[in-house]
């Protein structure tokens, strides 16, 4: 298994480690510290996969983040993944990698038709073709657009991998470990700053892994790893590698994704997968470098083109070859890099250079090795279907628009340089609005809105030492700033080759009657003619044109297409390219992981699971929990093959004839104390509160500024400047968010403390016509007749050695108490009442009979006091005192509140006294009548009354008790339902409220 | 995400905090006639400026004080904090 296309010495693998893996299930390997491209190329390999829209053949074309084309679906340590980057994804033991987007294979592919037809698919075909008839769309057009333009497939399988979020602080973050990037974190941290430096790839260095520098006499890759072997000793040093900063976000706030594990064979089982870092950073260096922009040309897709820079990587960092027959078309001098490592390597390359013969370090160098350059010539179109095999190049005549010479060239790659894009995202993000700068066609940072300063190439100096000068001088100020100190750092002895000028040449000329596809982006297989076709039809904002043509809206944000494409536009609208502008850059920078995203916040952990004291209880007597935000309550106690329904009938009916335990734990209890107390509590609840006397609770309700009701529960008063408010369980939160607000803002002169002892209590609710029995056997030393604790009266008592708090009060409708205890004596308290309650048929209910319990009593609740109902919507308007001021008072004389045919509450009963009326219904005068059928009301809550044995419903209806004894029906389209009802009051049972008071 | 410095804890993330509004609107005192038109503009008239704005916000997953926050609506810029008792300008 000889490897035709890898160097024998060059490059910085690990060549005592090989690593099998497969492609498109072909067995290959590679070594360690390989990606999956430079494996392939190795190889020999070049064809991964097919275009988006033409299917035609892709190869690889960069080295790193900025690849467009080599997306490929990989599996890996037990799962699999889309769209992964070749380019960047390590190789590892037993990797399997696929082509996507082929059909049946990526040499044979059925819809690579398309490119044959591509007269049909111009810029906006989608918008054009798909938009008639509409009802084709779900059937007939989405499914084939699916299909044909997929990109990788996303498992449907459960991600058994760990996932972690971290937050992080800091004096000043570096994201880039090129020259610029080490030399701010190094003078950064030499000033005792604490620092994080950020590189997105495994290796530290940047371009000094690939360039022919030195430092201090030192080679750029060996003083990059001096600085980092210095930086990672430095306690005050955070060094991440495999680590993009994709996200800058609000105050300093930037996003890292960190790749900790997916390139281990083998890893402990609580190493996470990824790990997303929330970096609050006091100052930022953006030392993010720079991409190379490619040269339009024909065919400029064909596989073995790459860019200059990544052909010169896979050499010197993989020992790779991209190939033995290379042509490097360029306009500047950095590709005669890339030229002098082939000619070293003992490949002859050829250079067509755009711009007129002259003399420069580097051409000079190139010329005294032998390497045949030619002036003023370019590439016009790539010949070879699944791989360049030949070049049609030109000489170009002095205005560049025409050729004095055109021959074909043989060539197994070309290597394409158009210059260098400084990478602004994150500055743009960040809210920097960017300037042009002419000098190199690019956009540059200008002035910011946030803490960052960018450095190096990616604020378009493009020398090393430039680059080092920019890297140590922003270190040192912005972290001094900071820390105060200074120390003195000399900047070292650079040796650089210097580069000439570049050529402004973008995009080669077509010879007449030749009219070969030529790609601005190549994931969204955008072509020169597809924005020509958007301008001629109107489109003139970039941001229009980029929608129009998806330009740069693939998962590569264009970083190797948008300049050629803003190029473009201003030379057929004859404007300049800062006048065409750029569009938006958004996070992420790179595609992440979902699963990074969500981090551990999965299963158990998606959100806090709050249990009472007495859950464990409720588990083992075969409780079925239902979730009350994020309460976990019995809904009901399974008994043998019970239904729910069977199960919260035999509850809510042993309450109305025995008696029966309620967990009531999860009710929002504030305390609240001060010689002011009872004042706010009269300016929060609607009714009256100067006179409730000590050892007296009350229930009371409150009201938004609206006039809406907001909540309603009782308070207790336990001694004469202290007060216990209960809230429903859903509104706890609020509560006290409400009361804090008036007491710290509106009346800052009450002398009143709020604050939540929710979790400090536990309670159960005894209810039912024998709980004055059981409660004497709880409290035997105690007085419970109905004069010494009358309903709504409070007592403090002993229950066997803890003490308690008894409350008479009553949800169910029933002579009913509510006992706490501490939250530590739930359990003991719970068990008690089981055993004592034995001899009166005590049995446990869950929520649903409370439901039941409270339906048919007309007790409103939650689905009543929607946000939508005042007092009198619910026959509450007893409790608005007249007399006095309160929260939301003013409201209630909204004329809209007031008239008589508002919505208001009543029950209903099926006429059959069977059918149950789903919650929801709404209710209609005649069920057949023509549409819109005018709506009445709605159906609130619905229950099984175990009184009366039969369905009863609360209804929020239209003239309200005006319409008791009216018959009409209660319709759920969503159940397909639809039954005849007839009001009737909404108290149910007891009317009169006589047993509470029993 | 924003970070919102908390008169009483220091710098915190916007994550323990939660929004309250327009802060200087100022509810008629209780127990006194109030007409129609000012209770309405309490309750249901606020500006939506575009820049600053002086807003509350509640140190909720903190010490739960109520504060004042002038921000830049447009870009999220915090120019000032201050306990509700004191004035912002
Ligand atoms: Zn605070």
């Amino acid at each position: 298994m000889s490897q035709p296309f890898r160097l024998n010495k060059e490059g910085l693998i690990n060549r005592n480690k090989k690593i099998s893996f497969t492609f498109n299930g072909k067995k290959l390997f590679g070594y360690e510290g390989d990606t999956i491209a430079s494996a392939l190329i190795a190889n020999g390999i070049h064809l991964v996969g097919r275009s988006f829209k033409y299917h035609r053949p892709r190869g690889f074309f960069g080295a790193g983040v900025e690849e467009p084309n080599a997306k490929l679906q990989v599996e890996f340590n037990g799962h699999s993944e889309p769209n992964v980057n070749a380019t960047e994804m390590e190789l590892v033991e037993g990797l399997s990698a696929t082509s996507q987007n082929c059909w049946p294979s990526v040499n044979f592919d059925v819809g690579a038709i398309n490119n044959f037809l591509k007269m049909f698919f111009p810029a906006g075909f989608y918008y054009k073709t798909f938009m008639w008839p509409k009802s084709f769309w779900y059937k007939i057009y989405e499914p084939f657009i699916r299909k044909a333009a997929g990109l990788g497939v996303a498992s449907i399988e459960k991600d058994k991998e760990r996932y972690e979020h971290k937050f992080e602080y800091c004096d000043l973050l570096v994201t880039g470990s090129g020259p610029s990037g080490l030399a701010s974190a190094y003078a950064a941290a030499k000033n005792g700053a604490k620092v994080i430096l950020a590189e997105d790839k495994p290796r530290f260095g940047g371009t000094l892994l690939t360039d022919d520098v030195s430092i201090d006499n030192l080679s750029g890759k060996d003083w990059a790893e001096k600085i980092i072997t210095e930086l990672k000793s430095m306690p005050n040093v955070t060094v991440k590698n495999r680590s993009q900063v994709f996200g800058y976000y609000d105050h300093n706030m930037l996003v890292m994704f960190e790749r900790v594990s997916d390139h281990l064979e083998k890893k402990s089982k609580f190493t996470p997968r990824q790990r997303l870092w929330y970096i609050r950073a006091k100052e930022t260096i953006l030392s993010t470098g720079s991409i190379e922009r490619p040269i339009v040309f024909g065919n400029n897709d064909t596989p073995g083109i790459f860019l200059s820079a990544a052909a010169k990587e896979y050499m010197k960092v993989y020992g790779v070859l991209v190939g033995k027959k290379p042509l490097i078309f360029t306009n500047n001098d950095s590709a005669y890099e890339t030229a002098l490592e082939f000619k070293k390597n003992n490949v002859e390359p050829i250079i067509l250079d755009t711009r007129e013969e002259h003399s420069s370090e580097l051409i000079d160098e190139a010329k005294s090795k032998g390497i045949d350059i030619r002036f003023s010539h370019g590439v016009i179109v790539a010949n070879g279907y699944k791989k360049v095999k030949s070049a049609k190049i030109g000489k170009l005549n002095k205005d560049k628009n025409s050729f004095e010479k055109i021959e074909t060239v043989d060539c197994d790659c070309i290597c394409v340089s158009g210059f260098w894009t400084p990478s602004v995202h994150l500055a743009s993000q960040s809210g920097n609005k960017l300037k042009y700068e002419e000098k190199i066609d690019a956009f540059i940072p200008d002035k910011k809105k946030q803490h960052e300063t960018s450095v190096g190439a990616a604020n378009g100096s493009f020398t090393l030492e430039e680059s080092l000068k920019h890297g140590f001088e922003n270190g040192s100020n912005l972290s001094a700033k900071i820390t105060e100190t200074k120390t003195e750092i000399s900047i070292p002895n650079v040796n650089e080759k210097k580069y000439g000028a570049h050529d402004k040449f973008w995009c080669m000329p077509l010879p007449k009657n030749e009219n070969p596809k030529r790609f601005v982006d190549f994931q969204n297989d955008v072509s020169v003619s597809d924005i020509e076709i958007a301008l001629r039809e109107g489109y003139r904002s970039i941001e229009h044109v980029k929608r129009y043509t998806t330009l740069g809206m693939a998962t590569d944000q264009g970083r190797t297409s948008n300049l050629n494409g803003l190029q473009l536009v201003s030379n057929i609208e004859n404007k300049i390219v800062p006048e065409v502008g750029h569009t938006t850059f958004r996070p992420p920078f790179t595609p992440i992981t979902i699963g990074t995203i969500v981090g551990r916040e999965v299963g158990m952990e998606y959100m806090p699971t709050r249990k009472t004291p007495m859950h464990e209880w409720h588990e083992k007597n075969n409780a079925v929990f239902v979730d009350a935000g994020a309460w976990k309550r019995p809904r009901y106690y399974k008994q043998g093959n019970e239904t729910l329904f069977e199960a919260s009938k035999r509850e809510a009916k042993n309450v109305r004839e025995n008696v029966g335990i309620c967990d009531v734990t999860t009710l929002g209890k504030i305390d609240i104390k001060g010689p002011d107390a009872a004042e706010f509590l009269n300016r929060v609840y609607t009714n009256a509160w100067m006179k409730l006397p000590v050892g007296k609770a009350r229930y009371g309700l409150m009201l938004r500024e609206d006039g809406i009701v907001m909540d309603d529960g009782t308070t207790t008063r336990i001694s004469e400047n202290h007060y216990h408010m209960t809230t429903t369980t859903a509104q706890a939160a609020n509560v006290l968010s409400h009361l804090e607000y008036y007491l710290q803002i509106v009346w800052p002169e009450l002398n009143v403390n709020v604050v939540s002892t929710t979790e400090q209590w536990a309670g159960a609710a005894i209810a039912g016509p024998k709980s004055r029995d059981m409660l004497s056997k709880l409290y035997p030393d105690l007085d419970v007749s109905n004069d010494a604790l009358p309903f709504m009266g409070y007592k403090e008592a002993d229950f066997f050695g803890v003490p308690s708090r008894i409350f008479r009060i009553s949800f169910s409708g029933e002579l009913a108490y509510e006992i706490n205890v501490k939250s530590d004596h739930g359990m003991f308290m719970w068990e008690k009442m089981m055993e004592v309650g034995k001899e009166f048929g005590n049995q446990p209910y869950g929520t649903e009979a409370l439901s039941t319990l409270r339906i048919e009593m007309g007790h409103v609740a939650g689905p009543e006091l929607d946000g939508r109902t005042i007092p009198s919507d619910v026959s509450l308007n007893g409790l608005v005192s007249k007399k006095k001021d309160f929260i939301g008072k003013n409201s209630l004389g909204r004329e809209a509140f007031n008239v008589e045919s508002r919505q208001k509450i009543v029950g209903l009963i099926p006429i059959d006294r069977k059918s149950s009326i789903p919650e929801g219904s709404h209710i209609v005068q005649d069920q057949n009548a023509k549409l819109p059928n005018p709506k009445l009301g709605h159906v609130s809550s619905s229950c099984w009354s175990v009184e009366n044995n039969n369905p009863f419903s609360l209804a929020i209806m239209k003239d309200g008790k005006n319409m008791i004894g009216k018959k009409f029906f209660a319709v759920s389209p969503l159940k397909n339902k639809s039954i005849e009802v007839e009001v009737i009051s909404s108290h149910y049972v007891d009317p009169e409220g006589k047993r509470v008071r029993s | 995400m924003l970070y919102i410095k908390c008169p009483y804890c220091g710098l915190r993330a916007q994550k323990e905090f939660s929004y309250g509004g327009d802060a200087t609107v100022k509810r008629p005192n209780i127990n006194e006639e109030v007409s129609s038109e000012d209770w309405d503009n309490f309750v249901y008239m606020r500006k939506s400026p575009r820049g600053k704005h002086i807003e509350l916000w509640q140190h909720i997953a903190g010490c739960r004080q109520w504060i004042k926050v002038q921000r830049d609506t447009a870009t999220h810029e915090i120019f000032q904090t201050a306990k509700v008792t004191e004035e912002i300008r």
